[in-house]
């Protein structure tokens, strides 16, 4: 089935920043998927982001949608729920953004369960400032902050985001945009906190620091990496450390969301005590 | 109904914050814990859920500055709380929120600094962060009530000002007014007035977040409400997308000066304490002007002419009004609990033309009625 991307799109600021070949037009081609297919209006949507390249995409999205400041993209967003929780936010954001300076929200949001849904394009650097090593780096990779090599272990995302909470976490990657969109449409329609990774590239900031200067190379090198979780689990240790598991990680639909929680905290005062 | 003392409530000053935000239509609270400030977000956890709104405890300051102003923008009447070190962590998306231009409430019930400080122990330290504590050019508004029913009505002014501006408005107490327990007699609802922020009204596909040209001030359409727009904590046009436009830049900021310097009969707030015939004139505010208050009468009992102009509005300065106070003082004494802030804007205030005794004081303990009138003594 054809979708029809441009009711989603401010199609007067194209074309975009971005640099050509850049893994996050696979991830905004995604999202609007999940938009059309689950009926979200785009008065009734909102996407939030903080600061770096992944967080200029709301401004080429035509919903509701607000640039905030590095890192604290969620904090924005869980207000812009909890004041109305009828509607969806969505927050979008980058490795660094998300897991460096933002890490704190990150993990707290995951922990409250509510229903907001952060995807996070991990292309393993700081792509904007200009190629300084993030948290997702992988170890021995170069970069402007780290010409010898990156001497810190990376976040695992997933793990990270399971361990805080998360009741969905997905992790996709740019060089399967199908699976990826199928990922987020579920992320979308998870009713709790959901949290969506995608192995993204950035040909231009960690490529050409890591041979892999041309897009397809190392669209190429994340495609050849990722596994299904269950042919992950059955490689050997050594195997592993050369793969990486895409897939719904996790999701419990058992767990009340937060906003769910305090609408029934309303009620209940009401009743006790009607206005 | 207060005639026969029935409706004097006996509050802590921050308590005293957290009920007259809920009589001004606050339905929106965001906080971190911090002292000594934290009785505000107590009593709004216990408050808003009453009355359908929402609180939440953040994970940390900056993020509940950005709930705050996150709620904000989709329509919410927003309110957090902080102190000093938490004030400090709030400034970057407190710019933020005056560069959308987001209204909402931040108190800062000040204790002494920098850094930890001086939990639990009072001071005024904060008067200069409030003003240009956040990165790049910004009109302030802040308020400094010094009595537990002026911090109720000042409270809703906060809540005021912010939505007819559409920018964040500070409070500035001090531990000693949120600790403090006073009598207040909180307003019927008939007795003060609710600004709301104005609003859209036009097509929705038509609607432009920063569109000023029926004034400085742009209506506003909450998220959600039939239009789709955008804003960034970037310079931004009409639109809401980001420029660089030099000179549309340098209007827009200029419109955000505007926005408060052009209607200072509505900001602006001062009192004056047996101030007619002063010779000596003080200037101070907040708790320390308590002080200065019992100090005037002391002085005047023994036939020292002195008299007390108490800024409530701290930002903007009211400079016309400390100059037309202060001109003709053969002496002008400002106590503040701090190092010397504010007395540099009275200085400039009177042109450099006045004697100015400073009265500082930090370390916890407030500044004494006896302190101010030993200054007294020592000018008059």
């Amino acid at each position: 089935m054809s979708v029809d991307y441009m009711p989603y799109v401010r199609e007067e600021k194209l074309p975009h920043m971005w640099c050509p070949g850049c893994g996050i037009g696979v991830v905004m081609k995604s999202m609007i998927k999940a938009f059309e297919d689950l009926e979200w209006e785009p008065e009734d949507t909102a996407v939030i982001s903080g600061i770096g390249c992944t967080s200029r995409l709301p401004g080429y999205m035509k919903v509701n949608t607000l640039h905030t400041t590095h890192g604290r993209a969620i904090s924005f967003a869980t207000g812009i729920k909890m004041h109305r929780s009828d509607k969806h936010v969505v927050v979008i954001s980058g490795d660094g953004d998300a897991s460096a300076i933002g890490g704190n929200h990150l993990i707290h949001a995951a922990r409250r369960n509510i229903d907001l849904t952060v995807i996070v394009n991990n292309n393993h650097i700081y792509g904007m400032t200009g190629g300084q090593y993030s948290p997702t780096t992988p170890l021995g990779a170069k970069a402007s902050t780290a010409p010898y090599g990156n001497l810190e272990p990376a976040f695992d995302l997933v793990k990270l985001l399971i361990g805080a909470g998360a009741t969905f976490v997905a992790r996709g990657h740019v060089g399967n945009g199908r699976q990826l969109a199928s990922f987020i449409r579920k992320a979308f329609a998870h009713k709790g906190f959901s949290f969506v990774e995608v192995v993204s590239n950035c040909h231009t900031q960690f490529g050409r620091r890591n041979k892999m200067a041309d897009p397809m190379n190392m669209v190429n090198w994340i495609s050849d990496r990722a596994v299904s979780q269950k042919k992950w689990e059955n490689m050997s240790a050594a195997d592993q450390e050369k793969h990486f598991p895409v897939g719904v990680m996790f999701e419990d639909t058992e767990q009340a969301e937060y906003c769910e929680r305090y609408e029934k905290l309303i009620a209940k005062l009401r009743e006790e005590q009607p206005a | 109904m207060s005639e026969n003392g029935h409706g004097v409530k006996f509050w802590p000053g921050n308590i005293v914050v957290a009920e007259a935000a809920v009589a001004a239509g606050c339905n929106f609270f965001a906080g971190y814990p911090i002292t000594p400030s934290s009785e505000i977000a107590h009593q709004m956890s216990l408050l808003l859920p009453r009355g359908g709104g929402h609180f939440v405890q953040m994970e940390d300051e900056l993020g509940a500055m950005g709930a705050v102003i996150g709620a904000s923008l989709a329509g919410a009447k927003a309110l957090t709380a902080t102190s000093g070190p938490g004030m400090s962590l709030k400034l970057e998306n407190l710019g933020f929120g005056y560069m959308v231009e987001a209204p909402c409430v931040v108190v800062n019930v000040m204790r002494g600094g920098p850094s930890t400080g001086l939990p639990t122990h009072p001071s005024q330290s904060d008067l200069m962060q409030a003003r240009w504590g956040t990165h790049g050019d910004h009109p302030t508004i802040a308020l400094a009530p010094a009595f537990h029913q002026e911090i109720f009505l000042e409270t809703i002014r906060a809540f005021n000002l912010a939505e007819q501006f559409r920018m964040p408005v500070i409070l500035l107490i001090d531990e000693v007014l949120g600790h403090l327990s006073e009598g207040v007699v909180p307003p019927e609802r008939d007795a003060y007035e609710i600004v709301e922020r104005a609003h859209d009204s036009g097509e929705p596909d038509k609607f432009l977040p920063y569109d000023v040209t029926a004034g400085d001030i742009p209506p506003f359409r909450p998220y959600f409400d039939g239009a789709t727009w955008h804003t960034t904590g970037l310079n931004h046009d009409e639109t809401g997308f980001p420029t660089t436009d030099a000179k549309h830049i340098q209007q827009d900021m200029y419109r955000h000066y505007r926005k408060v310097l052009g209607n200072r009969d509505v900001i602006d707030k001062v009192e004056y304490y047996m101030a007619d015939d002063a010779e000596i004139g003080i200037v101070s505010f907040g708790s320390t002007a308590r002080a200065a208050m019992a100090a005037v009468k002391q002085a005047r009992e023994q036939g020292v002419k002195v008299g007390l102009l108490r800024p409530v509005t701290v930002w903007p300065f009211p400079k016309d009004q400390v100059y037309e106070f202060g001109r003709d003082k053969k002496y002008l004494i400002v106590p503040e609990f701090n190092l010397g802030q504010m007395v540099y804007e009275v200085e400039r205030a009177v042109h450099f033309d006045r004697p100015i005794k400073r009265v500082n004081k930090v370390g916890g303990v407030p500044i004494y009625p006896s302190e101010i009138l030993a200054a007294i003594e020592e000018v008059a």
